[in-house]
């Protein structure tokens, strides 16, 4: 935690139950969690913990049924409105019948920027993906990777200072995937923005964040906050390390721990 | 070219099919009415020449392929075409009422569409009353709708088109209620993350989405529209059309006219699924379709 700086996320027993056929299911419980600005935040664990539901209350996506949250000191809903935060969802989402640059500009052309300024933008933002030359091209026309690249830049665009990702490489392979989190470490030490990630690999959630929350299912809810000792430049092979084996460690012991009731 | 080889072989043995089967048909068919004939006149020919006469009787009761291939050719290509004879004319007649009722029809289709997205009770309300107009009769409702017009003074092209409209609005209607709702929710929750208006949302990401499904859907509405135009040619004693050309066919027993009047009818029909199709495609490519 930051202390000093004003917090980005502050949730405090926060719990969400949604009603389904089979009942109530408990997709967060008491989650008490603050996260400040300019942190790299992972939430980690397995499917039905509620990572991805908690990334989706920020957003205002979900409305959280107990607790309060607040982003920016503002309601979800308000800090959607004054388009706080950049998501990026697990799949790149970009529509199929717009150019990369106009897919880009969506956003942009949503919050009724001028032409000359959604430009200025786009040009900045595909460079920053590494996407220049790409402008013209259909998503079909790019790989997997290329596409995710892209909608990270959409979602960069806003120039929000807080960046939402839903497990944004969970359907890319280990190659990409080493390279785009190389890339959005690169990004997020340029840009010094608030990162939360969700992700179900523990390399990813070490490699990449300064704080790494574990969740556990059944109630959804946080059981282990792990700050990370790394430093803030990150090679590659620093996944090689003790220190990073001994972070990789606690996160899984803090899996195991939230599962042992389990099976 | 192989992909169209791999179509023209199955079509065109299909086709040949067709016409041996037709042949065959034509010959029993024929043959009960020229047996008559022949018993009057005294005369037995030999069998090449009874099936020859089947083939060639001036009001046969299943007319030949090549029978309806001379005169579809004779009325099609050699007469002037503002004659009443001239299928060209015909076609144009019934050609234009049925392109008026389909820019209706498609035009009411997307906006009850649009409503029945938009407005919950629309939906509920609405879509039972569409479902159930299709399953009336064309035929019979046909004949009160030109009635009920020509009481209040409208004659002519708006009641033929009407009932193109009425026949081709229903899948406009269904295709565009599928397409308006086929955004993926991500895309959705995308809108919703920039906090995008109602209008935005709907201009920006329902629009472009349905419009593969307006085509499909706009396919099935032009062939519906042409048979609307064709049936409200029957109880208006249109004087001319291809409707009023099968009418006056059945009425003076002219096989031959009616059965050339109905390839006029499939020729027209094939033609606007496939000016339909092809925009459909120019559309898609425009908007960043894969080419297939």
């Amino acid at each position: 935690m930051t202390g000093t700086s004003p917090a980005v996320v502050a949730a405090s027993r926060l719990g969400l139950t949604f009603q389904t056929n089979d009942g109530p299911v408990q997709a967060l419980s008491n989650v008490d969690l603050t996260i400040g600005k300019g942190e790299f935040v992972s939430f980690i664990g397995p499917s039905g913990c509620g990572k991805t539901t908690l990334l989706r209350v920020i957003a205002d996506l979900e409305k959280p049924t107990s607790g309060t949250i607040s982003v920016n000191g503002m309601t979800p809903e308000q800090a959607r409105e004054k388009r706080a935060y950049g998501y990026v969802f697990q799949a790149a989402a970009l529509f199929p019948w717009r150019t990369i640059e106009r897919n880009v500009g969506l956003p942009l052309e949503i919050m009724g920027l001028s032409k000359a300024e959604q430009a200025e933008r786009i040009k900045r933002t595909l460079d920053l993906v590494n996407l220049s030359g790409f402008e013209k091209k259909y998503p079909w026309q790019l790989s997997g990777g290329m596409q995710q690249r892209a909608s990270i830049a959409r979602a960069l665009a806003f120039d929000a200072d807080l960046l939402l990702m839903d497990e944004p490489f969970g359907a890319l392979d280990e190659i990409v995937r080493d390279h785009l989190n190389e890339q959005l470490l690169e990004l997020w030490g340029r840009t010094n923005k608030t990162i939360c990630f969700v992700t179900h690999s523990i390399p990813e959630a070490v490699y990449l964040s300064t704080r790494i929350v574990v969740m556990s299912p059944r109630p959804g809810r946080v059981s282990d906050i792990i700050e990370s000792t790394l430093p803030k430049e990150r090679p590659l092979d620093i996944r090689e390390t003790p220190e990073f084996l001994a972070i990789a460690a606690r996160v899984r012991d803090g899996l195991r721990a939230g599962h042992s009731y389990d099976d | 070219m192989d992909s169209f080889r791999d179509k023209l072989i199955p079509v065109t043995s299909i086709l040949a099919g067709v016409v041996v089967l037709w042949y065959v048909f034509a010959v029993i068919l024929n043959a009960p009415f020229q047996r008559d004939l022949d018993r009057r006149a005294n005369e037995t020919p030999a069998l090449s020449e009874f099936i020859g006469k089947t083939l060639s009787q001036p009001k046969p009761t299943l007319p030949a392929p090549h029978q309806v291939a001379v005169n579809f050719f004779e009325n099609t290509f050699l007469r002037p075409i503002n004659s009443n004879r001239s299928l060209v004319y015909n076609a144009w007649v019934t050609l234009s009422s049925t392109l008026l009722g389909f820019a209706f029809g498609t035009a009411l289709g997307i906006i009850i569409a649009v409503g029945i997205v938009h407005v919950a009770t629309l939906d509920r309300s609405l879509m039972p009353w569409i479902i159930a107009s299709q399953t009336i009769p064309i035929l019979a409702v046909a004949p009160m709708i030109i009635v009920v017009l020509a009481a209040i003074g409208i004659t002519g092209l708006i009641p033929k088109a009407m009932i193109s409209t009425y026949l081709s609005f229903f899948p406009v209607t269904v295709g565009m209620v599928k397409g308006l709702r086929s955004p993926e929710i991500m895309h959705l929750d995308l809108m919703h993350t920039y906090n995008a208006s109602g209008a935005q949302t709907f201009w920006k990401l329902r629009v472009p989405a349905s419009v593969p499904f307006l085509f499909t859907s706009m396919k099935v509405a032009v062939a519906a529209s042409l048979v609307g135009a064709i049936v409200g040619e029957l109880p208006t004693g249109a004087v001319a059309g291809i409707g009023a050309k099968l009418l006056a066919g059945a009425y003076y027993s002219q096989s031959i006219d009616i059965w050339s009047a109905l390839v006029a009818g499939s020729v027209v029909a094939a033609l606007l699924v496939m000016v339909v199709g092809i925009a459909g495609r120019i559309v898609d490519r425009a908007m960043g379709g894969r080419p297939a």
